[in-house]
């Protein structure tokens, strides 16, 4: 009977998971597999929020950038959306020229 | 004329309103593996038990030459009739007409239907398959939303009310079935969305289809929006069918009796499920039916937070609703969603006068960055609410680990449960004993020559005085420690002797839980 046991345990996916200082064995759910951890915001990397076309770059490499100071402007949805930086730095790079269409979640300029 | 040729004239006017969207729209609709709405009303109800109304209601549309068009009951079949015997209020969409699409006069039927409903206090059925507003009615098909939910809204809690979703339900018509008390879902059947895959590949260029974005699966599984999964129509019938043996008509009456039955303990034998090592899983769902009438247990969200289980089931033959920690998923944790489901489920029983049988053994909250930015502290609040709110009789069983606050939330004494049993392998702490002797003892574990061995040494210590139920006994939050085979004698007792409860809560218009 032991041995049966063990051994339906085994078939399931058994993993652990820690609550109140306690290690438990136990299944998983989609849900709780398939989350997504957690990436702390960077601002230094600017990621086009909605898939568009970039309508203006208004900086080039090197250029040094102070928070409140426009970037591009990415229309979507016929809407020209002001991407404005909220962090101080120089561009270390720029990804798109005017014209170029980009996807959601593109990279699209980054500073150092 | 005579009577005969008069008869004879109401005949054919009712063949043709019964032909619905015609032969090519009937066609095309079993093509896709589904029923009819009079079908599915005729499989549902009892026998001969179907009468309809507002058969020959035409549509009111006006613009864009729909005063040309003749739209047999407007696309929606409504009536009364019996399931099990019990009576109910019953609407169909009819998606060969007009693709089910919802007019003014199409929600006048459904709003007259629901009227009828809370005058007769009987359960409503609303079956959806539908494409949405008929946009030619502009503002009328919107104002007829509103108008069905308002009703959904008012009658909540009154009367019982199942949404059955038996093709698209997309847009404003996804908010009746949610404001319902339990929305059934079929495979490859149900969708259900507020905006479309087309919608959202235009606007964000994310591809996805209509099954995963909005289909039966994931509302059973991710969102929690359908209680019951079905593979088939007729499965999904015979699931109302049984949901309604458990329910009571409306909220002045209770759930019918039935037949005493035992439960099946040559089957479900607790020494070969339960395990006493408190971090050992196994399956809760047994120890229910190794407790309940027949060993017959109708899981409700079975898919959804599988680290709760709720489901209805029979004590004596009289209705229940059990609510037990599945130490088999995720350690049975409460996070977000097990909070959600069982807070609504407890509502629902104490609405509908069912008594409530908790389970305990969880391990406390489940700690996780995501759990907190998803709000488990809103969201794990709704189950306090609920349980504290709840005045149907609510009867406590703890059978392992009972920690930290979910040893609060899961209807303990402090939530003012009437009886709060306890298996001699419970065990009520504020955490685990390796947690708890790690902070209490960390100095001597570290200052100790061997502090593996220290260690060690003080988690014994710590399991030997509080891992039990001893201690909660002894201030009188646990009622009775009992023997486990003695359970079911001791909620029937329980129940037996709370029939005549009567609990008062403040007079208020209403409270303000945290949704």
């Amino acid at each position: 009977m032991k041995m049966k046991k063990k051994k339906k345990e085994e078939k399931l996916d058994l993993q652990s998971i820690t609550v109140l200082g306690e290690e438990y064995m136990t299944l998983y759910t989609n849900k709780y597999k398939n989350r997504k951890p957690f990436v702390p915001a960077n601002h230094k990397k600017i990621y086009s929020f909605i898939p568009g076309t970039i309508r203006e770059v208004f900086v080039k490499k090197d250029d040094q950038v102070n928070a409140g100071d426009k970037l591009l402007i990415l229309e979507a949805m016929k809407m020209n959306n002001e991407l404005i930086t909220i962090v101080s730095g120089k561009v270390k790079k720029v990804l798109v020229t005017p014209g170029q269409m980009v996807s959601k979640n593109e990279l699209l300029i980054e500073i150092e | 004329m005579s009577l005969r040729r008069k008869t004879f004239e109401l005949k054919k006017r009712m063949q043709g309103a019964l032909q619905g969207g015609g032969e090519k729209a009937i066609e095309k609709q079993k093509a896709t593996g589904k029923m009819t709405a009079r079908e599915r009303i005729l499989a549902m109800l009892d026998q001969g038990s179907f009468h309809e109304y507002d058969l020959f209601v035409e549509h009111a549309g006006k613009d864009f030459d729909m005063d040309k068009k003749y739209l047999p009951g407007d696309g929606v079949v409504t009536g009364t009739g019996t399931v099990n015997g019990y009576p109910i209020c019953i609407y169909a969409q009819d998606f060969t007409v007009a693709g089910g699409s919802l007019g003014f006069m199409h929600a006048k039927k459904i709003t007259k239907i629901m009227d009828h409903a809370m005058k007769l206090k009987v359960p409503l059925i609303g079956i959806n398959d539908s494409g949405g507003a008929r946009i030619q009615e502009g503002v009328n098909s919107l104002a007829g939303y509103g108008e069905i939910f308002f009703r959904n809204t008012i009658a909540s809690g009154v009367i019982p009310q199942i949404s059955v979703i038996l093709g698209p339900c997309a847009g404003g018509a996804v908010y009746s079935p949610a404001l319902t008390d339990f929305v059934f879902v079929v495979d490859k059947i149900s969708k259900m969305f507020i905006t479309g895959p087309e919608v959202i590949k235009t606007v964000l260029g994310e591809d996805i289809s209509m099954e995963d974005l909005g289909g039966a699966l994931v509302h059973s599984e991710i969102t929690g929006n359908a209680h019951f999964f079905a593979e088939s129509e007729l499965e999904c019938f015979e699931q109302i069918k049984k949901l309604f043996t458990y329910i009571p008509w409306n909220n002045t009456k209770k759930a019918e009796s039935f037949p005493i039955k035992q439960p099946k303990n040559k089957v479900y034998k607790l020494d070969d499920i339960f395990p006493t090592n408190s971090k050992k899983p196994y399956d809760v769902r047994l120890i229910i039916k190794a407790i309940c009438d027949d060993s017959d247990f109708l899981e409700v969200h079975e898919r959804f937070a599988a680290n709760i289980v709720v489901g209805f089931a029979r004590m004596n033959g009289q209705s229940v609703g059990f609510v037990a920690n599945q130490p088999m998923v995720l350690a049975g944790v409460l996070d977000v969603d097990s909070s959600d489901k069982a807070a609504r489920f407890v509502r629902f029983c104490d609405a509908f006068n069912i008594p409530l049988i908790t389970l305990v053994d969880l391990p406390g909250y489940l700690p996780g960055i995501d759990q907190e930015h998803a709000g488990v502290i809103r969201h794990g609040a709704k189950l306090l609410y609920a349980y504290s709110e709840a005045t149907v009789p609510k009867i406590t069983v703890i059978l392992r680990k009972a920690y930290g606050g979910g040893y609060i939330a899961m209807c303990s004494n402090h939530l003012k449960a009437d009886f709060v049993l306890a298996w001699p392998t419970a065990e009520i702490a504020v955490m685990g004993p390796e947690g708890a002797a790690n902070i209490i003892f960390r100095n001597e574990i570290s200052n100790s020559p061997n502090p593996e061995e220290a260690r060690k040494k003080k988690i014994e210590e710590y399991k030997e005085k509080f891992a039990n139920p001893y201690v909660a006994a002894a201030y009188g939050y646990v009622d009775a420690v009992i023997e486990p085979l003695k359970t079911r004698e001791f909620i029937l007792h329980a129940i037996e002797i709370s029939a005549q409860k009567k609990e008062d809560r403040p007079m208020k218009k209403h409270g303000i839980p945290p949704f």
